[in-house]
Order: C-alpha cells, then sequence, then structure tokens
C-alpha cells in the first residue's frame, strides 16, 4: 500500500511543482522595464533546489527553501549583468520528501531540465546518492545542509558544501560529552538516516577515544514518535548520558518520554535537533538538555540579526534550521556565475573552489574536496525556554571577529565558567586557524 | 524485573492506541469489506482540530480535562461530517465497482486530507498543550502515567461499547444484515445506505477520539502523523482478524507488545547481532507467520468465510 500511495503523492507533488513553477516564470518587472535598451530578453538562470516539503520534516525542508529565494530575490534586485546582459536567477524549487529514492528522482528532473546549478539536498541521506547524478551532468551542487562525511569523499567535483561535516561534529560532541559534559557512559541511539548513523558513529568514536563507555546503541528511525521501549532498555543500562542523532521530530517526543520515564541522563542532539521547535515541541522536557549547531550562533554571525529580522519580514516565519546556510549556499552560487560572466554550469563549476565569500553564517572558503573550510561548530544549552549558546569551537571568522585575541588563542568564545578545556585543547589544528583569523579580522571589515 | 514490567506498560498503551485506531479500521471492513484507508488522515484531522479548540479554550483559562471535552465533541462533529462526505464522494459511487477501485480512491482520499492539513495547519509540529493528566506514577519500580491509564480504559471501553452496539442494538442488527448481504437486507427493510454512511460516521467520532488521546500522549501533533499511525493500526486489524472487533484489540495490544519487547530485548537475546531496528521486522515477521496458519487473522473466522 506504501508504494502506490509514494507514486501517487509523487505524481500529485510533480503537478503542483509543475504549477508553481509555471507562476514564477516571467521574469519579475524591473529586470524587463530595462530590457528594451538592451534589446535582449535577460538570460534566465535555472538553481534547482531540493529538500524536503512534505512529510515530517516539511517545516526545515521550507527553511532552506526560504533561504535560497531570499538569496535570488537579492541577486535579481541586484540587477547583475552577464556581458553587458540582464540575468534573472529562477529558483526551481522541488520536494525530495527526505527519501533518498525521491531525491534521485528530483535530481535527475534537474539533470533533464539542465538547471546551471543546484542548491541542496537539505539531508545527507538524499544528497550522496543524488550527487552522482549531479556529477555525471557536470552541475554543480552546493548543499547547505548534508553533513556527512561521505558526500565530498567521493571524489565529485561537483559537490560543495557550506557547513562542516559530522567528522567535525561528532569529534567535537564526543570529546565535549566526555571532557566538559563528565559523561562517563553515554547510550546512542540514531534514526538509521545517512545523517543520523553518520553523526552517532562519529559521536561513538570520539566519546570512546576520549575514554567513555557505550553501554547501549539503539535504533529508531526518522518517522517514529514512540521511544518508550528503546529507552526503558536504555533506563536499565544507566548511562550518563544518552546522544541522539537524528532529527527534531523524534528528538523533541524523546526527550518528553525520557521524563516520563523518569531517566536522569544528560540528553546531547546533533545539528537535526538543535532548532527552536524541539524546544516547543519538548516543553519543559527540553530543560538543561544539549545540541551542537555547525557554525555560530544566528546572532553572532556576522550577516545574522539583519538576516534574521529580513527572513522574518519576508516570509512572516522564524528561521527554523538551516535557512541562512541555504541562503548562503545559494549566494555562493550566483557570485560564481558572475565571477564566471557565464551561467555555463561547467563555468560556474571552475569558479567555485576560488570562493572566498563573506555570507550571513561565515566566511567561505572551500578545501580541496569542497568542504568549507575552518567550520566552526557551536554547543548550546537549552535554558529556560530556548537554546543558550556555550562554547563555539573552531571557525575562522567568528571568533576573531567577536572575542578578544586572547581568548581566540584558545580557538573558542564564550567558555565562561565552563570547565574542562582540556578537551578542546586537544584540537591543535583548529587553535591554528583561530589564531590565523585574528590576523584575517581587521581586513575582513 | 522492572524493565520488564515497564516495557509491558510501554506495550500496553502503544498497543492500546493501534487499537483504537484499528477499531474504525475494522468496523468499516466488516460491514462493507472495504478497506478505508483514509482513516488514519481522520485520525489525524481530529487531532488538529482538537488542537485548535484546545489553544483558545486553554488560554482563557477554562480547566483543563473541560477544555479537552469541548475539544474532542468539535473534533468529533468535524470528523463525523468528514468521514460522511468520505463515503459519498469516495466510495458510494463506487460500490459496485471492482474492489480495486474504492481501495486507489480510499489512497486518494488520505492524499488529499494530508495536503489540505498541511495548507491548513501549515507544516511545523505543533505541541499540544498538557491538559489532561499525565503525572508519572511509580508501580513496582515502573513508570505509567495517568494519561496512559486513561488511554487504556478508552479502548477498553471503546471496544465493549461497539460489540455491545453491534450485537445488541436495533442498528448493530441492521449493521450485521447489511454486511452479510446488503441487497437481502435492503428486501428487508433496511437502508443499506443509511447504515453504511452511519458507520462511517461512528467509525469517524472514534478517529478524532484517537486523535485527540494520541497527541496529548506524545505531545505532538502534525499532518503527517496519521500516515504511519494507519499503516500499523491496519497490520493490527489484520493481526487480529479484520472485521473482528475484539479481534482489533487483541491485534493491537499484541503489536504493541511485540514493538515494545522486541526493541528491548532483541539485542540481548541475540548478542547484539540484530539491534532494536529490526523491532518492525519482527513484529511483521509475527504477523506473517500469524497468516500462514490462520489467514483471517486470529479472530477473524467469520470474514473468511465471507470473503
Amino acid at each position: 500500500m506504501n508504494v502506490p500511495a509514494k507514486a501517487l503523492s509523487l505524481s500529485v507533488l510533480a503537478a503542483l511543482a509543475v504549477m508553481a513553477c509555471g507562476k514564477e516564470a516571467p521574469p519579475p518587472p524591473a529586470p524587463a522595464a530595462s530590457a528594451p535598451p538592451a534589446a535582449q530578453p535577460p538570460l534566465v538562470v535555472k538553481i534547482g533546489h531540493s529538500a524536503p516539503l512534505t512529510g515530517p520534516q516539511a517545516h526545515i525542508g521550507k527553511d532552506n527553501e526560504n533561504g535560497a529565494r531570499l538569496a535570488l530575490e537579492d541577486a535579481n534586485a541586484a540587477k547583475i549583468k552577464i556581458d553587458g546582459r540582464d540575468v534573472t536567477f529562477e529558483l526551481v524549487p522541488e520536494d525530495d520528501q527526505a527519501d533518498p529514492k525521491q531525491g534521485n528522482l528530483v535530481a535527475q528532473k534537474f539533470v533533464d531540465a539542465k538547471v546551471n546549478a543546484v542548491v541542496g539536498h537539505l539531508n545527507s541521506g538524499t544528497t550522496i546518492p543524488a550527487s552522482k547524478l549531479y556529477a555525471d551532468a557536470g552541475i554543480p551542487q552546493v548543499s547547505p545542509s548534508a553533513t556527512n562525511p561521505q558526500y565530498t569523499n567521493q571524489g565529485f567535483k561537483t559537490a560543495f558544501r557550506v557547513m562542516a561535516n559530522d567528522e567535525q561534529q561528532g569529534k567535537v560532541l564526543g570529546e565535549y560529552a566526555v571532557n566538559n559534559l563528565k559523561a562517563k557512559t553515554v547510550a546512542v541511539i540514531d534514526d538509521k538516516t545517512a545523517y543520523g548513523e553518520g553523526v552517532a558513529h562519529e559521536f561513538l568514536k570520539s566519546a570512546v577515544a576520549a575514554g567513555a563507555k557505550v553501554v547501549a546503541e539503539e535504533h529508531t528511525d526518522d518517522k517514529a514518535v514512540d521511544f518508550k521501549a528503546i529507552l526503558t532498555k536504555i533506563k536499565g543500562k544507566k548511562p550518563d548520558l544518552i546522544f541522539y542523532g537524528g532529527m527534531d521530530p523524534q528528538a523533541a517526543p524523546m526527550a518528553k518520554q525520557m521524563k516520563q520515564l523518569g531517566i536522569k541522563a544528560k540528553y546531547l542532539l546533533a545539528d537535526g535537533g538543535c532548532t527552536a521547535e524541539f524546544i516547543k515541541n519538548a516543553g519543559d522536557a527540553a530543560e538543561g538538555h544539549y545540541c551542537s549547531l555547525p557554525g555560530i550562533p544566528y546572532e553572532k554571525m556576522p550577516g545574522g540579526p539583519k538576516f534574521i529580522e529580513r527572513y522574518k519580514a519576508k516570509f512572516n516565519a522564524d528561521i527554523q534550521l538551516y535557512g541562512p546556510y541555504a541562503y548562503d549556499a545559494a549566494m555562493v552560487v550566483i557570485e560564481a556565475v558572475k565571477r564566471a560572466q557565464s551561467a555555463d554550469p561547467a563555468k560556474i563549476l571552475a569558479e567555485l573552489p576560488k570562493t572566498d565569500f563573506q555570507g550571513v553564517t561565515t566566511r567561505i572558503l572551500f578545501d580541496e574536496k569542497g568542504d568549507l573550510k575552518d567550520g566552526a561548530i557551536t554547543l548550546y544549552v537549552a535554558k529556560g525556554g530556548k537554546w543558550e549558546p556555550l562554547d563555539t569551537i573552531g571557525g575562522a571568522t567568528a571568533p576573531a571577529a567577536e572575542a578578544k585575541p586572547a581568548e581566540a588563542m584558545g580557538g573558542m568564545t564564550g567558555m565562561q565558567g565552563m570547565a574542562g578545556m582540556a578537551g578542546i585543547n586537544g584540537m591543535t589544528g583548529m587553535t591554528g586557524i583561530a589564531a590565523e583569523a585574528t590576523k584575517l579580522a581587521p581586513e575582513k571589515k | 524485573m522492572d524493565i520488564l514490567l515497564q516495557q509491558i506498560f510501554n506495550g500496553l498503551t502503544l498497543g492500546s492506541i493501534y487499537a483504537l485506531v484499528a477499531l474504525g479500521y475494522t468496523m468499516v471492513y466488516g460491514i462493507m469489506g472495504l478497506i478505508n484507508f483514509a482513516h488514519g488522515e481522520v485520525v489525524m484531522v481530529g487531532a488538529l482540530v482538537a488542537l485548535s479548540v484546545m489553544k483558545p479554550l486553554a488560554a482563557a483559562g477554562l480547566p483543563g480535562p473541560l477544555v479537552v471535552l469541548v475539544a474532542l465533541l468539535v473534533a468529533a462533529l468535524v470528523c463525523m461530517a468528514l468521514g460522511f462526505t468520505i463515503e459519498r464522494v469516495a466510495y458510494r459511487p463506487l460500490r459496485n465497482a471492482p474492489r480495486l477501485a474504492p481501495l486507489i480512491t480510499a489512497i486518494g482520499v488520505s492524499i488529499v486530507l494530508q495536503q489540505l492539513a498541511m495548507l491548513i495547519w501549515g507544516r511545523s509540529y505543533h505541541a499540544v498543550p498538557p491538559l489532561l493528566p499525565a503525572e508519572s506514577h511509580e508501580v513496582l519500580g515502573a513508570q505509567i502515567t495517568e494519561l496512559q491509564l486513561i488511554i487504556m480504559l478508552v479502548a477498553a471501553l471503546t471496544m465493549a461499547g461497539l460489540i455491545l452496539l453491534v450485537n445488541r442494538t436495533k442498528l448493530g442488527r441492521a449493521m450485521r444484515a447489511t454486511a452479510e448481504n446488503p441487497a437481502i437486507a435492503g428486501l428487508m427493510g433496511v437502508d443499506a445506505n443509511r447504515i453504511i454512511a452511519l458507520t462511517f460516521i461512528i467509525g469517524s467520532a472514534l478517529a478524532a477520539l484517537a486523535g485527540v488521546l494520541v497527541s496529548a500522549n506524545y505531545g505532538i501533533a502534525h499532518y503527517h502523523m496519521g500516515f504511519i499511525l494507519g499503516l500499523k493500526a491496519f497490520t493490527a486489524a489484520v493481526l487480529g482478524g479484520i472485521g473482528n472487533l475484539a479481534g482489533a484489540m487483541v491485534g493491537g495490544v499484541l503489536l504493541g507488545l511485540i514493538e515494545a519487547l522486541g526493541a528491548g530485548y532483541i539485542g540481548d537475546l541475540t548478542g547484539g547481532i540484530l539491534g532494536s531496528h529490526y523491532q518492525d521486522v519482527f513484529a511483521f515477521f509475527v504477523l506473517i507467520v500469524v497468516l500462514i496458519f490462520r489467514p483471517s487473522g486470529l479472530m477473524g473466522e467469520k470474514v473468511s468465510e465471507r470473503a
């Protein structure tokens, strides 16, 4: 029954998407008005965007799409020209339902529609298989939020991301759990997706290396709502800390059920659970739990406060999770188009590795694999009904911009009252980066 | 021991939720041999309508249980109207069509309802205000909330009520007659269309009840919540013998217990080779085994004769 239902919803959605595209097809009036002197129709640059717009993660997917949409509107308002010809950036939004099969259908659609670049996908599980299709077709792909290391490890020249990957995040989380949160025994739960399993695995490796004992490894899925069985099992093993690799639709009810079962362990989430939705839906069960987010707190991002305001004004909604990253991912593509003075995917692709862009989230530079250089990780604690930033670890621009040089040397900001510098001091690479960043800071303005 | 008991409580709650939804599937199937796949979505609509009613009333400071009761009433009315409409629009015109046709319209209705709910209530998760007593109590070392007890009680009472309705009332007799043969029932003065419409209305009211309890138990409601729940409840109905009301309860509770105990103990029993992610495999394996030996489910003899 499952299959026909999906197939049907697919065709309905496809129809809806086509309708949606149809509506946006006519270029905005502004470039059209300035067209007559050039006597040439504007060059249309199509940017595909893929994220789950239906299903449990629809709110996060829409957030990404909004971010990308905002970037394209900015680009269109800036009246970019290529060889004196007006350029119109057009978003082609698709719904991949966070489902790898659906993700590949969307990717094929983008390839067939000859989009000039792709921003997406949201989930690692959809991004990784789709990246092969883009690589074969030579279409540049910038994912705002796929953090599984495998994405950029496949050797594709077309794959980029604007967020620190799970190797970095999982390592920080594992060390933080043991050294700062003093967890001697940990239980790990994941949602069996490429992202959830990936980040849980990295966490586990790093926690074990830091000296913790793993007492339970449990699994659920990204549509479940009842976790009492696995939580009860974990309760019997009495861990100091429970790590969940997955998204907020599961993380929030899980926190509630932990409370109902009387589990006193600390609860640590990676970026997928680090949302306002988590706090809203977990209610008072969220208090005192921890999460991490690649990047730095929205409020501390170089363009953060302004972006939050604009986003709210435009979409009448709060940023869910990766909206600013989707904005930056789209801007990175737009900047590459500008530099290449061409909408040809091959030429955009040639420009992408040279990216040096001051985005909303951070200064974006890519390493040779297409990963974000010097990605920062920030840890948060749920306090008084919101996520309060605890520490930012690593990152090129933010600590330098925010902290006094002395603090930046440590490679982090906001260590107020936090014990256990030892664990983070191990990351010598990051310390060096932060020091370098202090040098960069003046010219950043 | 306290862990085992806790797992049994977990399984019983989950199973009662499945049973409550499964009752709706099984009632419609029992009367007209149709699998109403939209039932899970009606549960979802019930939950979201109730939530929309709850929020302003709770903000006005009315006592929690009263708010829930009012919300439940409104949700039940909306769902009854919805159930009536679904039957009228999607199933009645296909009453004499091949059996595959209403199955496909059922899936269609399910998708339409999901998308409509997404447009009305948005894509975000909604936190359900904790209006029902949800205090945790310790029983022999295991935790059980008052809400869990309420859910088990409501599921059992609903099943008992439906069995009484079907077996002891005039309406029930008309239902059984329609189930046996609508044409002959019509000759005997039973308005089959009316009976079927009533079946849908009652089933939808139950869906509203299930929706309110499920969303209260998990504390969240979402336009997508009906899909997996519907699928699991359908499985429970088949396990117990679809068409049999007591079977829905047995199937639901059994499925809940298998899932909870499966997730809790597979790992330990297999020395860590199979983990908790095999809980569904385990549940569906039991379903397959039951269906091999009892093709009409655990308690479903009557249906097998008819089908």
